[in-house]
């Protein structure tokens, strides 16, 4: 019904010469009896940020565990930057460049906020366990250097004058932006949101639209989100995917998926004649 | 909610804590010599030690990496009939070289077990890798009851004890142990290794998306808590100078145990502080002999109830900190908690 294929890619002309962030091809995985994601079809251009939409328990984030390698996929294939991530662990994605922030926040709560930070900062800090066990130089300037590192990171969301506050003591929302900091401080070449704008009010919404889109132009990455609120999905995804029952039901650009007689039904059911 | 941060730069926080711990030091060695020390105290005074580097060895694996391992005592056991049985055979090296030998192999040997064991032990969580480690704990023991036996050699003696271990133990050694260790816990929790370490306590599945690999920090945790668990065990040989495997038996783990969850689990001033009360308390209440284990329980349901976190919970003790507190400032981060007044 849809007027563009779905199992056929779709990026942003300016991505188009490049390889794609993520090419998942017939991604599927079952739980005992039960298919959660099946003939999974997708690709994030270089500098897209792409929107997955659904209904409740289409499999959205099941998607997203899978693209971390959480879960490891039954049937499929899914390549990062064009190299196949099979047998990878949940590290070695992120090593390899995909970070993430959780539906319900995952922070480590009774760190500070600069060392949630630092943390994310991990394998960008080198230095062996004896260097810092004896303090040697270079743990004073390898700490030195991802201390400036991690408040440059927190001062894009403005909370540098947060860093040494409990992460668990902050308000809702900076307690997300705070995880969006420690997954960018892994310095990812794929970043994906899950539900980043749960529980924030309209004009935080707004704000976090233009932080989003400031984030892809500065560092240069695609961002990959999960959201149910339509207005930032319609605002700045530039390609959208919606799945129902583990299956993609269709693939395009906001305007196409608004008008998509297919995921009008999945939302809002058959219309009567 | 904003502190007024005065940071007291870093060479003067050595020296800061470098000359508390040489004026505690001091003043032990000051009432030793002028007789308040006497040779009863001094043993105390070694016990206590001896167990604040259980305490806090075990903080590592309990209050940091947030596991609940219940084996300890065997590590200790391990690193103790090491330094025995070295102790026992060098007798022709000079003392100083010898003590500091036995308790680098106690380490070693100590930190070996512990990787081997912490390799199977730490696929599993929560209860069930407490029932594991208990069980290996028991398996430490129980080999080296029987291994003379059954192999043929005098080996650990078995149950007729390890005797004749020189007491090489003296305060001076013991304290510069718990200062050690307690250093070099501290620079390892503050290092990027540790703050892998307490994420995975944290949240595992967050830590694993910001790339860390956690089995490899999980391990690296659990076989530095057995390598300390094995200084105290060489302390433990020198101090009594015979070693029987019924005193490493469960009953020590959850000795030591509770000394952590008592003192708050990763609190090191916590740790130091419950070892201290839980070492000296049924020397204090012997002329109470009889109602010593009840004032022992009472001291823990009181806790639990009262301060279920622990008595100091996850606050850690700064020398700089209370030295920037009275000159009227508060200085950034805590330091070194090192302070280890015997």
């Amino acid at each position: 019904m849809s007027k563009r294929d779905i199992r056929e890619p779709f990026i942003p002309e300016r991505d188009k010469g490049l390889t794609p962030t993520i090419e998942c091809i017939g991604l599927g995985i079952d739980f005992g009896g039960l298919t959660a994601v099946d003939d999974f079809n997708f690709t994030l251009g270089r500098t897209e940020i792409g929107g997955l939409i659904g209904p409740n328990g289409a499999g959205k984030t099941t998607v997203f565990n899978l693209l971390t390698k959480v879960y490891q996929p039954t049937r499929g294939q899914m390549l990062l930057l064009g190299r196949d991530t099979k047998d990878m662990t949940t590290a070695d994605a992120n090593c390899a460049g995909i970070a993430r922030t959780f539906q319900n926040i995952r922070l480590f709560k009774d760190l500070t906020v600069l060392e949630n930070v630092l943390i994310g900062l991990h394998n960008e800090i080198h230095y062996t366990l004896p260097e810092a066990i004896f303090r040697l130089p270079r743990y004073w300037h390898a700490e030195k250097v991802a201390r400036e590192r991690a408040i440059d990171l927190l001062s894009i969301f403005n909370m540098q004058d947060m860093a040494d506050d409990i992460a668990g003591s902050l308000p809702y929302g900076a307690q997300r932006r705070l995880e969006i900091v420690r997954a960018l401080a892994t310095n990812p070449t794929l970043l994906l949101l899950d539900e980043p704008a749960a529980g924030m009010n309209p004009s935080e919404t707004a704000e976090l639209m233009e932080t989003i889109r400031h984030i892809r132009d500065m560092f240069k990455i695609s961002i990959l989100l999960i959201e149910h609120d339509m207005n930032l999905v319609m605002g700045i995804c530039e390609g959208i995917a919606v799945l129902n029952y583990g299956r993609l039901i269709a693939k395009g650009t906001p305007e196409e998926i608004k008008n998509d007689p297919n995921v009008i039904e999945a939302y809002l059911g058959k219309k009567e004649c | 909610m904003k502190k007024k941060m005065v940071h007291i730069p870093m060479p003067w926080r050595y020296v800061i804590n470098a000359a508390a711990i040489a004026v505690i030091f001091l003043i032990f060695m000051v009432l030793s010599s002028a007789g308040v020390i006497t040779n009863y105290y001094s043993k105390i005074l070694m016990l206590i030690g001896i167990n604040m580097i259980l305490a806090v060895s075990l903080n590592l694996a309990t209050g940091y990496l947030g596991q609940l391992p219940l084996g300890h005592a065997g590590f200790m056991a391990v690193g103790a009939y090491a330094s025995g049985i070295f102790m026992r055979t060098a007798s022709g090296l000079p003392t100083g070289l010898a003590v500091l030998l036995s308790i680098i192999i106690a380490a070693v040997v100590a930190g070996i077990f512990g990787f081997l064991i912490g390799i199977p032990a730490l696929r599993l969580k929560g209860d069930y890798l407490a029932i594991i480690t208990l069980g290996f704990g028991e398996i430490i023991r129980v080999v080296l009851l029987n291994i003379d036996s059954v192999l043929g050699f005098n080996f650990t003696y078995g149950a007729a004890s390890l005797k004749n271990i020189p007491k090489t133990t003296t305060f001076t050694v013991t304290f510069l142990c718990v200062v050690v260790v307690c250093f070099f816990i501290h620079t390892m929790m503050k290092s990027r290794q540790g703050r892998a370490i307490l994420s995975i306590r944290e949240n595992e599945i967050a830590a694993e998306s910001c790339g860390i690999k956690t089995t490899y920090y999980k391990t690296m945790a659990f076989v530095a808590s057995a390598a300390f668990a094995g200084v105290a065990g060489s302390l433990y040989a020198g101090y009594l100078g015979i070693l029987n495997p019924a005193n490493f038996g469960f009953m020590k783990s959850i000795e030591i145990l509770v000394m952590v969850v008592l003192g708050g689990m990763g609190s090191m001033i916590g740790s130091l502080l419950s070892a201290t009360v839980l070492s000296a308390l049924p020397e204090m209440l012997r002329a109470f002999s009889d109602y010593r284990m009840v004032a022992y329980s009472l001291l823990l349901i009181l806790v639990m109830i009262f301060k279920p976190s622990g008595l100091m919970g996850t606050y850690d003790f700064s020398f700089t900190r209370l030295f920037g507190g009275l000159l009227g400032k508060k200085t950034g981060d805590s330091t070194v908690g090192k302070e280890s007044g015997e």
